[in-house]
C-alpha cells in the first residue's frame, strides 16, 4: 500500500485553550485566503483576524500569541468546532502552523473527517472532561493514537473514541486513495450493475 | 424487506462494499460537481500520481467562487479582484482540458453558482449520489438526491475512483405541519428551523424534511430549505421527489428523453419513505406560527423573528456575539440602521427569489446611503430576469446588477462590506468577518432584504405587500 501520509502514534504538549464555541472554518481560515492552489503555506494565515491587529502586528490578546501557547500542538477548543465550510483549508491551515490536535465536546463531521485524512487529530471528549480541559489551559498532554487516550499531568487518562479505520491510516501513515484504488474490481462490478438495470 | 427511509434506500442503492467495523464503505457517487477553489490541490495529486478522471460522464464544473461579477473591460479583460484569483480560475480552465471534464465556463450560457447551475441542466436527480468540494452541496438533495460536501482529498478520491470511503450518518426526520403565513418564506422555515435545532443539532444526521408545508415548496423553495442544512451542521438535507419535482425536471439538457423518461420517472416515485420507517430522531415544526426571521448573532443558529426582542445573551460568549453585531437584546432587529443588502447566493439568487424581491423594488428607491447588490445565481437566471425587466426594476431601484456568482456570500471576488458595516444578506453564513473583515451580517430572505433597502434599516417585508395589496 502506498503510503503519503507521516504516521501518526502520539502527540505530547502543552494545551492552548480557545474557549469559544462554534469556532466556524471562516475563522480558522478566512474566505479571502482560500485563492490558492496549494496546500501549503496557510500557516500565516490561521485565525488571521483574532491573530493580528490592524496594522499587520500580532494581537497580544489572543491566546494563541501568548508566550504559553509559544510550540503548543494541541488546541482544546469550545464546542461545536470546525463548523461552516467544507474547506480543507482550515486543516491544512492549522496543520502549516503547528496545531497537530484539536479537542473538543463536538468536532463538524465535514472538518473531522477532513482533518484525520491529513493527519490532524479531532478528538471528542465527554462534556465534564471537555469543561476540565478548558478550566486549565496549558497543561501537558500526551494523547495516545492506538490506545485512544489522552494521558493528564497527574497520571489520569482520558478515552476518546475513534474510528478503527481512521486510527489505522494514521498510525500507519495509510494513504486513503490507495486503499480505495484497490477496491477496483468491486467499483467496475457496481458500474455494471447499475448500467444493466438501467 | 422492513420499511425503510428515503435516505436508507438511497445509501442502500450505492453501497459498493459494506461497511465493517474495522473499515467504512465504499460508497458509489453519480454526480461530482467541481469549482475552481477546492480542486486544485486534487487535480494536482492526480497529476502526481498518473491517474485520470474515472468517469469524466459523471463530472461537471462550473466557475463560481472567485470570479468577478463585473463586467470584462473593453478589451474583454475580467476585473479579478486579485492575481490569485484570477490564477485559480485559469488553473480550472486548464484542469478541465487535461482531464477532459465539461465545464460551465466564462463562455457557456449555464454557467453560473455550482448549486444553482447544477439543478438547472438538469445533471442532479433524483436517487443520485451527488458531491461535490463544497458544503452547500446540500442543496440538490431537494430533488431527493444524497448531495453532501466534501473536502480537497476526497475531491481526489472521487475524481480518481468515482467513489468514497463513507460511514453511514444517523437519519433526522424534519416535520413541517400546516402552511406558512404571507410574507414568510422557505428561507424563514430554515432560519426557524436552524434557530430552534441549534448550529450542531444536526451533526452526525442526515436530515429529511416532510411534512404538508414541505410538500407544498415549489422546488426553488426546495432547495433554499436543503441548501442550509449544513447550516445545522447535517451532513446532506433531503426531501422525496414529487410530481412538483418531475415537472421542474422535465425537458432539462441533461434529464432522460421520451421512453427513458418515463421509465425514471416510475424508478424516482419509489424514493420515499416506507409507512413503518424509522428515523433515528424526529423534530416537528409549526409552519404557521413562523414570523419572518433574520439573524442577530454570528452563527445561522442566532435566530429572531424580525419584530421580536432579540433574546439576552446566555453567557459571555453570547454576549460576544451581540457585541460584534452591536446589537442589543430587548430591541427587534426590525429598525436596525442597514448600510449594504446583498441579493445572491445558492440559497437565494434563482428567479423566484429576484421576482419576489422585485414585487417590492418596483417603483420604489433603495434608501440614501445604502448599497444593494443584486447578484443572479446562474447567466440562466440572470437571461430570465432581464427578459421579464427585473433587472431594470433593480437599476430603476438605485441597485446594482451583476454578473452570475457567489461574489458577497464568500466574498472572495472583491465584493465585499466594510469594516462594521450592516449587510442585510440572503446568503447563509453570518461568520465573523464572513463578507468582509468586521462585517456584520444579518440572513434574511429576499422580501425582507428588499423591505430593508428601501426602508434603509431592517424592515418587515409584510408592510410592503400589504402597502401593495391596499394600493
Ligand atoms: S453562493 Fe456562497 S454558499 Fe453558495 S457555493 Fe457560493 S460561496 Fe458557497
Amino acid at each position: 500500500m502506498s503510503k503519503t501520509t507521516q504516521p501518526l502514534a502520539y502527540v505530547h504538549s502543552r494545551t492552548a485553550v480557545l474557549a469559544n464555541e462554534n469556532i466556524d472554518t471562516d475563522r480558522i481560515i478566512p474566505a479571502r485566503f482560500l485563492t490558492t492552489t496549494e496546500r501549503t503555506g496557510l500557516g500565516k494565515h490561521c485565525f488571521e483576524d483574532w491573530r493580528y491587529a490592524a496594522d499587520g502586528s500580532d494581537n497580544p490578546a489572543f491566546v494563541l500569541n501568548q508566550p504559553v501557547s509559544r510550540g503548543c500542538a494541541i488546541i482544546v477548543a469550545g464546542h461545536n468546532f470546525g463548523c461552516g465550510s467544507s474547506r480543507e483549508h482550515a486543516p491544512w491551515a492549522l496543520l502549516d502552523y503547528g496545531i497537530r490536535a484539536v479537542i473538543s465536546s463536538e468536532i463538524a463531521d465535514i472538518f473531522r473527517g477532513n482533518a484525520l485524512k491529513n493527519g490532524l487529530l479531532a478528538i471528542v471528549v465527554s462534556e465534564p472532561e471537555h469543561r476540565w480541559l478548558i478550566e486549565n489551559p496549558g497543561i501537558e498532554l500526551r494523547i495516545d493514537v492506538a490506545e485512544g487516550t489522552i494521558r493528564l499531568p497527574d497520571g489520569g487518562n482520558i478515552h476518546f473514541d475513534l474510528d478503527a479505520f481512521a486510527r489505522h491510516c494514521l498510525l500507519n501513515g495509510v494513504d486513503q486513495l490507495g486503499f480505495l484504488s484497490q477496491q477496483e474490481e468491486a467499483i467496475s462490478a457496481y458500474e455494471t450493475r447499475m448500467e444493466q438495470a438501467a | 424487506m422492513s420499511a425503510r427511509t428515503l435516505f436508507d434506500k438511497l445509501w442502500d442503492s450505492h453501497q459498493v462494499v459494506a461497511e465493517s467495523a474495522t473499515t467504512p464503505g465504499v460508497l458509489y457517487i453519480d454526480l461530482h460537481l467541481v469549482h475552481e477553489v477546492t480542486s486544485p490541490q486534487a487535480f494536482d495529486e492526480l497529476r502526481s500520481r498518473g491517474l485520470s478522471v474515472r468517469r469524466r460522464d459523471r463530472t461537471l464544473a462550473t466557475l463560481d467562487h472567485s470570479t468577478p461579477t463585473l463586467p470584462p473591460d473593453a478589451n474583454g479583460k475580467r476585473p479579478y479582484y486579485t492575481p490569485e484569483a484570477e490564477a485559480q480560475v485559469a488553473m480550472l480552465e486548464k484542469n478541465v482540458v487535461d482531464f477532459g471534464i465539461d465545464l460551465m465556463g466564462w463562455d457557456s450560457p449555464n454557467r453560473g453558482i455550482v448549486h444553482v447551475a447544477g439543478p438547472e441542466v438538469g445533471a442532479t436527480q433524483p436517487g443520485m449520489t451527488i458531491v461535490c468540494g463544497d458544503s452547500h452541496t446540500a442543496t440538490h438533495g431537494a430533488f431527493g438526491a444524497l448531495a453532501f460536501g466534501i473536502g480537497t482529498t476526497e475531491v481526489g478520491h472521487v475524481l480518481a475512483t468515482q467513489c468514497l470511503l463513507q460511514r453511514k450518518p444517523k437519519s433526522l426526520a424534519i416535520r413541517v405541519d400546516g402552511a406558512l403565513q404571507p410574507g414568510v418564506t422557505a428561507k424563514d422555515l430554515i432560519l426557524h428551523i436552524i434557530g430552534r435545532i441549534g448550529i450542531g443539532g444536526g451533526t452526525g444526521y442526515v436530515i429529511e424534511y416532510t411534512g404538508e408545508a414541505v410538500r407544498a415548496l415549489s422546488m426553488e423553495e426546495r432547495m433554499t430549505v436543503c441548501n442550509m442544512s449544513i447550516e445545522a451542521g447535517a451532513r446532506a438535507g433531503l426531501i422525496a421527489p414529487d410530481d412538483t419535482t418531475f415537472e421542474w425536471l422535465e425537458g432539462r439538457e441533461r434529464v432522460p428523453k421520451g421512453e427513458a423518461w418515463n421509465r425514471a420517472v416510475a424508478q424516482w416515485r419509489t424514493l420515499t419513505t416506507d409507512a413503518g420507517a424509522r428515523y433515528d430522531s424526529e423534530v416537528r415544526i409549526d409552519a404557521s406560527t413562523i414570523q419572518p426571521s433574520v439573524t442577530y448573532g454570528t452563527h445561522p443558529g442566532m435566530v429572531v423573528a424580525i419584530n421580536a426582542p432579540v433574546p439576552a445573551a446566555a453567557d459571555a460568549l453570547e454576549q460576544r456575539a451581540l457585541d460584534y453585531m452591536k446589537v442589543t437584546a430587548g430591541k427587534p432587529m426590525a429598525g436596525e440602521a442597514v448600510d449594504v443588502v446583498f441579493i445572491g447566493s445558492c440559497t437565494n439568487a434563482r428567479l423566484s427569489d429576484l421576482r419576489a424581491a422585485a414585487q417590492i423594488m418596483r417603483g420604489r428607491q433603495v434608501a440614501a446611503g445604502v448599497r444593494m447588490l443584486v447578484v443572479p445565481g446562474s447567466e440562466q437566471v440572470r437571461r430570465d430576469a432581464e427578459s421579464e425587466g427585473l433587472h431594470q426594476v433593480f437599476r430603476d431601484a438605485g441597485a446594482e446588477w451583476r454578473e452570475p456568482g457567489c461574489s458577497m456570500c464568500i466574498a472572495m471576488n472583491g465584493d465585499l462590506a466594510q469594516p462594521g458595516q450592516l449587510v442585510v444578506s440572503t446568503s447563509n453564513r453570518n461568520f465573523e468577518g464572513r463578507q468582509g473583515k468586521g462585517a456584520r451580517t444579518v440572513l434574511a430572505s429576499p422580501l425582507v432584504a428588499a423591505a430593508s433597502a428601501i426602508a434603509g434599516r431592517v424592515a418587515d417585508p409584510r408592510e410592503y405587500i400589504e402597502q401593495e395589496a391596499a394600493a
